[in-house]
């Protein structure tokens, strides 16, 4: 390591001018990343940290963003001084950038070798033959099985972890000597979390890279970080060695992150409880259909005989990877999509049921999806979403009943009632899905699927939502069908586990059996990758 | 975060906040629509224009709008007396006819509306042969050459005045104008309001059912739309006596055909949105979630073709009437103007004023479009 830093951030402040405000997004920040060093900006969204990075490039939407102070140093030249052209020099050459969506950040029109080939022609003056060449060594490098066959692909043809590999390729195309990863796992699996992890760190030593990684997980930190630097609201509030901050966290924030992880178990299950939920042998299949008349030759077995019994006042967890077909099961189960198998809400054989039949079972039975961005209109106000499903099953309530109810839940799910005429864009990720937890609690369900509801949520708000759901069960003795591939979260919850794995159980049983003693390698795999970020052999789980 | 709060805490909460009237959102495209200055300003025009032609009636006509007659108040506007009432002979009184007015007058009074002229009613006194020019080019003596007294004659007022000339068969041109502005766009409202209830009720089933209904109807609007309009307008007209509603009627079988792609397009892509997803969850019908979770997507797309349909709805009236395949013979209208204009070169002012008046009611619309599609607009953003 030499004396001076590869990049040094100087007194570094961001501001946003929007309709004559401005908006302080980064405050005075200041680090040094030497080379070879690893250094994480770790803070939950909105804390500024992303800006930070792109900052480093200038890739703000200028001039709507602006920099009232500071300078960013490369080799000692300032950056933000620079023009557009000695910028392009730099950019996706001496400093790459791998970004959090895989899918939006490749251009689904060209293949893979075009994807790979452009940059290298265009900095490395490289011809057709080169490029190719260089683009398989590059596609090896970084751990795609068969590059000769996935030159020519499309983005889509591509997993999620494939397609963070290839961006991961197009970065080092240049051998840049800083590597901006933001999130760059986030979207991704924990299982192929891990994998790309190990890439990253084995990538950088060998090439002798710098790092800069942001990210919200501090697992993930601890993992691969050299030096930490912790930022809330536009400020590094604490900055030093990642074994030093782990060990003796100095500042509040720091402590209140490193206390977030969703902790507890679910109560203990009572065995004689009601059963809510019974799924016999369901069954999705998907047909392949080929051919001028649309022959089904084949299947596509998302789900393939699973029994599933979920009883009042316990959790079944479903965990596995995507693709494993843990959504369809519980979309099956609420009659969402149509599949084969017995299926009953109580005493009530529900599965041959047609959509308006359903209809009034569905107080019954609510899901809370993924994502609050999307799940969420728009165009409604948060009282309009919560008492959509009011109207529906209760039309005899008057308005001011109705309005009593949603004020009632908006409290039970920790909300200020009074803001229940905003509208969901004034609300962070966190409240969102509060607010549709509160849409599926004001009907009073017996039985509610939780399709990954925290994975869209910052580590420190998932341990809130994970409380917030468990005293909603003890409350009013709900069934809940959970549905993630975040085995953390699901041991904070659950009772029961079922392990799926191409639409099959692969294993089964008590929480506690399931993690103190794993019986497959596949659930060991999960494990390892969800609490140690650790991987696993080849061939265990998908890449 | 508070926690759960007590009953009767509800109750405090719900006094202290009240639904807004106007929602934020629609809010924001208020304050959107108003910072684009020339459309604002061009809905305040066309408003005003608008509702004065409205009352056309009131403002050009060949009737007094009261008159009093040996103590009664008469309303001619809108009541049509006989002629007997003041000692004619005619079904319907003609009060431009001296001999009419002066007899009132001498029994009462009567008051006109700033133009005395209706938009079918023939100016007997023009001073030369029909086309004539504007009243303004003329001096006093010639414009009031034709009246019994010349120009000492009591008919030779303001309000006889030609403004912007006659046509060829010596009506008003100001009055045609101030009817046909009106008559164009109603029609062009009504049809374009028309053709978006059907094209976005035909859009948004086919996006959201999609598979076969989509399959089938896609078709059929192949087919339809591939049927050439005019041709079949032409045909038509010569069968049926072309009305109002009758080429309303025809347009519209048509227009709403402009709709169904755009809204089809954002009901297929939106139907398997998160938020429909899980209003299907809480057992929304289908015509509610249509309605109330992905109509509102559509309705930008619709808005930012909205005014190009009115536009385009009014200029086909306008060449239908200038083919001469349009509004019945003898209607007001801004196509047979113009057809006048064509025909009389020696007469500018029929052309110049057609032209006028079509330019700058069409530009108003597309000002006002613009300005609507601004502020629906959620990426636009204002300095």
């Amino acid at each position: 390591m030499s004396d001076t830093p590869l990049l040094s951030v100087r007194d570094l402040s961001v501001a946003f001018t929007q309709g004559g405000a401005q908006n302080l997004a980064v405050d005075h920040v200041s680090f040094d990343i030497a080379r070879g060093e690893t250094v994480a900006l770790v803070g939950e969204s909105g804390s500024g940290k992303s800006v930070t990075a792109l900052s480093v490039l200038k890739l703000l939407p200028y001039p709507a963003a602006s920099h009232p102070s500071g300078e960013i140093l490369f080799h000692g030249e300032n950056l933000l001084a620079g023009g557009e052209k000695d910028l392009r020099k730099v950019r996706g050459n001496k400093i790459t950038m791998i970004f959090q969506e895989p899918m939006t950040s490749l251009n689904p029109l060209h293949t893979i070798e075009q994807q790979i080939g452009e940059i290298l022609k265009i900095h490395r003056g490289m011809g057709d033959k080169q490029a190719r060449a260089r683009t398989l060594e590059l596609l090896h490098e970084v751990g795609i099985q068969q590059p000769e066959r996935r030159l020519g692909a499309y983005p889509h043809q591509l997993s999620g972890g494939q397609r963070q590999r290839v961006m991961i390729a197009m970065s080092l195309a240049n051998e840049p000597e800083l590597l901006i990863a933001d999130e760059p796992t986030t979207a991704l699996d924990v299982t192929v979390q891990a994998q790309i992890l190990e890439l990253l760190d084995e990538l950088k030593k060998k090439n002798g890279m710098s790092m800069l990684f942001i990210t919200h997980d501090l697992g993930i930190v601890r993992r691969i970080a050299d030096k930490v630097c912790v930022m809330t609201k536009g400020r590094i509030v604490e900055a030093g060695l990642t074994s030093e901050i782990f060990e003796n966290p100095q500042h509040e924030y720091t402590r209140h992150l490193l206390a977030a992880e969703p902790k507890g178990t679910a109560p203990k299950a009572n065995p004689d409880a009601e059963t809510v939920m019974t799924g016999d042998d369901i069954k999705v299949w998907f047909p392949i259909k080929q051919g001028f008349f649309r022959n089904t030759v084949d299947y596509v077995k998302a789900v393939d005989g699973i029994d599933v019994v979920v009883k009042a006042g316990q959790t079944l967890g479903v965990v596995g990877e995507s693709g494993s077909g843990k959504t369809t099961l519980g979309l099956a189960l609420s009659r969402m999509i149509s599949s084969e198998g017995r299926i009953m809400l109580g005493q009530k054989e529900i599965d041959g049921y047609s959509f308006k039949q359903m209809r009034p079972l569905r107080r019954e039975m609510q899901i809370v999806f993924q994502d609050p961005f999307g799940s969420l209109s728009p165009r409604m106000s948060v009282s309009e979403i919560i008492e959509e499903g009011l109207k529906i099953h209760e039309p005899n309530l008057s308005v001011d009943e109705r309005d009593a109810m949603v004020v009632d839940v908006l409290g039970e799910v920790g909300l200020d009632p009074a803001t229940r005429f905003r509208y969901p864009h004034e609300f962070s990720g966190g409240q969102r899905q509060r607010i549709a937890i509160a849409r599926a609690m004001v009907l009073k369900p017996r039985f509610v699927m939780l399709d990954e509801p925290t994975s869209a949520l910052d580590m420190s708000v998932q341990a809130q939502v994970v409380d917030l759901l468990r005293d909603l069960q003890k409350k009013h003795d709900l069934a809940y069908l959970f549905i993630s591939h975040d085995l953390k979260v699901v041991r904070a919850l659950s009772n029961h586990v079922i392990v799926m794995r191409n639409g099959k159980v692969v294993e089964q049983g008590s929480t506690e059996q399931i993690f103190e003693n794993p019986q497959t390698d596949y659930t060991k795999a999960l494990i390892a990758a969800a609490f140690d970020i650790a991987t696993a052999p080849a061939g265990v789980v998908s890449q | 975060m508070s926690d759960v709060i007590a009953k009767g805490e509800v109750e405090k909460v719900r006094e202290r906040t009240a639904r807004p009237w106007l929602s934020p959102l629609n809010q924001r495209r208020w304050q959107n629509f108003k910072a684009n200055r020339r459309g604002y300003w061009s809905l305040w025009i066309f408003l005003v224009l608008f509702v004065l032609s409205l009352f056309a009636e009131f403002i050009a006509n060949d009737k007094p709008i009261i008159a009093s007659y040996k103590g009664e108040i008469l309303f001619p506007v809108l009541v049509d007396y006989p002629e007997e009432k003041f000692g004619g002979f005619l079904a319907v009184t003609d009060y431009r006819d001296p001999i009419i007015s002066e007899e009132i007058e001498a029994n009462g009074w009567l008051i006109w509306p700033p133009i005395r002229y209706s938009y079918r009613t023939v100016n007997n006194d023009i001073p030369e042969s029909a086309p004539a020019k504007p009243s303004w080019l003329y001096d006093a003596e010639t414009r009031c050459g034709r009246y019994f007294d010349g120009a000492a004659d009591p008919a030779c007022t303001v309000g006889n005045w030609n403004w912007l000339g006659t046509d060829d068969q010596a009506r008003d041109v100001l009055a045609r104008i101030i009817y046909g502005f009106r008559i164009s766009v109603l029609f062009g409202l009504v049809l374009t309001l028309a053709s978006a209830v059907i094209g976005v009720s035909a859009g948004a089933v086919q996006g959201y059912f999609g598979g076969w209904t989509d399959l089938i109807f896609q078709r059929v609007i192949e087919i339809w739309s591939s049927i050439p309009v005019l041709y079949l307008i032409l045909i038509i007209a010569a069968v049926l006596p072309p009305g109002f509603f009758i080429l309303l009627g025809i347009m519209l079988l048509f227009s709403w055909v402009a709709f169904v792609g755009v809204v089809r397009a954002e009901f297929l892509r939106a139907r398997n949105f998160e938020y429909v997803n899980a209003a299907r969850a809480l057992g929304v019908s289908n015509g509610t979630i249509m309605f109330r979770h992905l109509l509102p997507n559509a309705m930008v797309a619709t808005l930012t073709f909205l005014p190009f349909i009115l536009n385009g709805s009014i200029t086909t009236l306008t060449s239908l009437d200038f083919l001469g395949f349009g509004l019945p013979p003898g209607s007001a209208s801004l196509g047979e103007l113009l057809r006048q204009g064509q025909r009389n070169l020696n007469a500018p002012w029929l052309g110049i004023t057609g032209f006028l008046t079509l330019s700058i009611m069409l530009s108003l619309l597309i000002f006002i479009g613009e300005a609507v599609r601004d502020a629906f607009d959620p990426r636009k953003t204002f300095k």
